[in-house]
C-alpha cells in the first residue's frame, strides 16, 4: 500500500492529487451518473487506507478491553490506543498526554468541560463567545449559564465574516470568567486570531476553549504556542473515524475539575464510604472507550503527517483562489464570508435561488455540497438568510472539480430562468 | 375571488390530472427537462394567503419553510389543500403531491399512496425520511388531517 504522496522536487513541492486520490477509496464512484464531486468535507471528511486498514488490523488482531492487562491481546490493545494518546499530544504540541482526554466528538468536550467548570461560576458572571459559533459551542454555555445564574455574550462580526476586535476587547471584563471561541468557522471558512484573543482574555482572567473542529483538517494546532486551556477537536472532519474525538486541557485545572460520568474506568477504588478518582486523563474517560476509533485517529495524523504540509497548504489555497476567480462567472451568486484569512469553505447564495433547490441539483450532478444553517443560526440571522449553500474542499479535491462546481451552478441557473 | 375559491379553483389535483404527470414524465429523459417541469408545476400553485402563514400551519422541516392550509368542502365531500414554500424544488414537489390528494375524498385521498407515486417517478430520494426537506411531514399532515374528517 502507498500512501505517500507527493512530488519527488525538494525545491518547489506540489501535492499530487491524482495519487492522494488513490488513498481514498469512496472519492472513486459515481452518484446519479456522475463522477462524485465530494465538497462536503466540513461536514465529514473521507477516511483514507491508511485508517480502514489500522481499524481493520486492530479488530483482527490487536482488540481487547483496554488497561485490563492481565493477557498479551489486553496489552496489545492498550499498547496502540496510548499509542494514539500520544500521537494526538504531538499533533497539537501538548505537554503531557495526561492532558489528551479521549471524547465522542468536539460537542462531548465542549459539554465536559462546560460541566466541569460549573462550580467556579455564579450570579452575574459571563461566558464569551461569538456569533459565528457553532451551535455546540453556545448551547452548552446556555445550559450552563442556566445551571449558575450567568450570562452568555457574544462578541459580533463584521460584514465581512471577521470578528469585531473592538468589541471584542470592549466585551472582556472582571466578571468574564470563560472565553469559548472557534479558530476556524464552519460557515464562513475564517480563520480567527485566536492566539492573541486568547492572551487577552487570560490577561481579564477568563479560562480560555477553543473549539478547533474546523482547524484541524487543514493546519496544525499548536496548544502552547496559542496558551490556550482547552483545545476541543472531532476525528471525522481530519479524515478519521466518527464517534472519537479530543479535549486538550490544562493539567492543573483538569485536575481540579470533577469527573465527567461517572462509572468503570474512571475510578480509583470505589467503597459505599468513598470513591476516589483515577488519574489524568481517565479520570474523564468513563466506561470502556472507543478504541478502534482511537487508533484510526492516531493512523489519520500519521497519515497527515506523512503528508507535504506545505504543499497540502499551498494545494487548498489554490482550490479557494480558484473558486472565488470564478463566483463572477454566474451572475447573482454571491460569497457569504470574506475575510482576508480563510480555509477552504466558500458559503455562498445566487439570487432567486433557496439553497435547498442548490443542494438539490447539484447532488442530481454528482456534486455533494452542504445546505441549511449550519447549526450556526444565530450567524444565518446577522447575514439575514435562511441558510447558505456551503461548498467546503480538503487537499483531496481538484481544481478541475471546483470547476465542475460552477459549470453545475452555471447549468441550475440556466433551468431556473 | 373568495377564500374558498382559492381552493377550489387550484388547478393541481382538479384540472392538472395526474395522468397528465405521468405522461409529461414519460416523455422527459434527461433530468434537467424533468426539473424544469417540476419547477413549473411549482408555478402552478395558487398564491398562498399571507395570514395563513401562522406557526399551526408551519410544516416543520430541516431547510426550507412549507405551509399548509386545507379546506373540507361539506356540500362535495372533498378536502382541498394550499401549498407554500420558500425553496422552488420543494414546490414543485409540492405541487406533485397536490396533482395526487388535492380535491379528493379522505378515503380517495387516504388509499392514495404517495411513496408508490414517487418511486415511479423516480423522485423517491425527495420524500426519504433521511432528505429532511419537509415533504414527508407535510404528506403526513395531509394524511392526518384526511383521516380526523374521515373520522368525524
Amino acid at each position: 500500500m502507498t500512501d505517500l504522496s507527493m512530488a519527488s522536487s525538494a525545491t518547489q513541492s506540489v501535492l499530487d492529487v491524482d495519487a492522494i486520490r488513490q488513498d481514498f477509496p469512496i472519492l472513486a464512484q459515481q452518484i446519479n451518473g456522475n463522477p462524485l464531486v465530494y465538497l462536503d468535507n466540513g461536514a465529514s471528511a473521507h477516511k483514507p487506507l491508511a485508517v480502514l486498514n489500522a481499524m481493520d488490523r486492530y479488530y483482527r488482531e490487536q482488540h481487547s478491553n483496554v488497561h485490563r492487562g492481565a493477557h498479551t491481546l489486553g496489552d496489545r490493545a492498550t499498547m496502540v490506543f496510548e499509542g494514539a494518546r500520544e500521537t494526538v499530544r504531538a499533533f497539537v504540541n501538548a505537554g503531557s498526554t495526561e492532558e489528551i482526554i479521549w471524547t465522542r466528538g468536539t460537542t462531548e468536550a465542549i459539554n465536559l468541560i462546560a460541566n466541569g467548570l460549573a462550580e467556579r461560576l455564579s450570579a452575574g458572571d459571563e461566558i464569551l463567545v461569538s456569533r459565528m459559533e457553532h451551535h455546540a459551542n453556545i448551547v452548552p454555555w446556555q445550559m450552563l449559564a442556566e445551571r449558575t445564574g450567568a450570562r452568555v455574550v457574544p462578541v459580533e462580526v463584521t460584514a465581512s465574516g471577521e470578528l469585531d476586535l473592538e468589541s471584542f476587547a470592549a466585551l472582556l471584563n472582571e466578571r468574564t470568567r470563560i472565553f469559548a471561541i472557534t479558530h476556524v468557522s464552519n460557515v464562513l471558512g475564517t480563520v480567527n486570531p485566536v492566539a492573541s484573543m486568547v492572551a487577552q482574555a487570560k490577561a481579564a482572567g477568563a479560562i480560555t476553549v477553543i473549539d478547533g473542529a474546523q482547524a484541524v483538517p487543514h493546519f496544525k494546532p499548536d496548544v502552547q504556542a496559542l496558551d490556550c486551556d482547552f483545545y476541543a477537536f472531532s476525528s471525522h472532519k481530519m479524515f478519521g473515524p466518527t464517534g472519537i474525538g479530543v479535549l486538550y486541557g490544562r493539567k492543573q485545572l483538569l485536575e481540579a475539575m470533577p469527573p465527567y460520568q461517572g462509572g468503570g474506568e474512571m475510578i480509583e477504588r470505589v467503597s459505599f464510604e468513598r470513591t476516589t478518582w483515577n488519574t489524568l486523563p481517565y479520570k474523564f474517560e468513563a466506561g470502556t472507550p472507543a478504541i478502534a476509533e482511537a487508533v484510526g485517529l492516531g493512523a489519520a495524523i500519521d497519515y497527515l503527517n506523512r503528508l507535504d504540509r506545505v504543499a497540502l497548504e499551498a494545494a487548498e489555497t489554490g482550490l479557494l483562489a480558484r473558486a472565488n476567480a470564478l463566483v463572477e462567472t454566474v451572475p447573482g451568486m454571491q460569497i457569504i464570508g470574506t475575510a482576508a484569512h480563510r480555509v477552504p469553505v466558500m458559503s455562498f447564495k445566487i439570487d432567486g435561488l433557496h439553497p435547498s433547490d442548490i443542494g438539490t441539483l447539484l447532488d442530481q450532478q454528482g456534486i455533494a455540497i452542504r445546505t441549511g444553517h449550519h447549526c450556526a443560526m444565530p450567524l444565518m440571522d446577522f447575514y439575514g438568510v435562511p441558510g447558505t449553500a456551503r461548498a467546503s474542499f480538503a487537499f483531496y479535491n481538484t481544481l478541475d472539480e471546483v470547476e465542475q462546481l460552477f459549470t453545475a451552478l452555471q447549468k441550475i441557473q440556466r433551468l431556473f430562468a | 375571488m373568495t377564500a374558498v375559491q382559492t381552493f377550489t379553483n387550484n388547478p393541481l389535483g382538479t384540472s392538472i390530472t395526474l395522468d397528465d404527470v405521468l405522461e409529461a414524465f414519460e416523455l422527459l429523459d434527461d433530468w434537467e427537462d424533468r426539473y424544469a417541469y417540476i419547477i413549473d408545476l411549482g408555478k402552478q400553485l395558487p398564491a398562498f394567503p399571507d395570514e395563513a402563514r401562522t406557526e399551526e400551519n408551519y410544516v416543520h422541516g430541516c431547510q426550507s419553510q412549507v405551509w399548509l392550509l386545507d379546506y373540507f368542502d361539506d356540500a362535495s365531500g372533498n378536502l382541498y389543500l394550499l401549498i407554500d414554500s420558500d425553496a422552488i424544488i420543494v414546490r414543485g414537489l409540492a405541487a406533485i403531491i397536490l396533482v395526487a390528494l388535492n380535491g379528493k375524498s379522505p378515503r380517495d385521498l387516504l388509499t392514495t399512496d404517495i411513496d408508490e407515486l414517487f418511486e415511479q417517478l423516480d423522485l423517491m430520494r425527495h420524500i426519504s425520511p433521511t432528505r429532511g426537506n419537509g415533504l414527508r411531514a407535510m404528506v403526513g399532515k395531509i394524511r392526518d388531517t384526511a383521516a380526523a374528517q374521515q373520522a368525524s
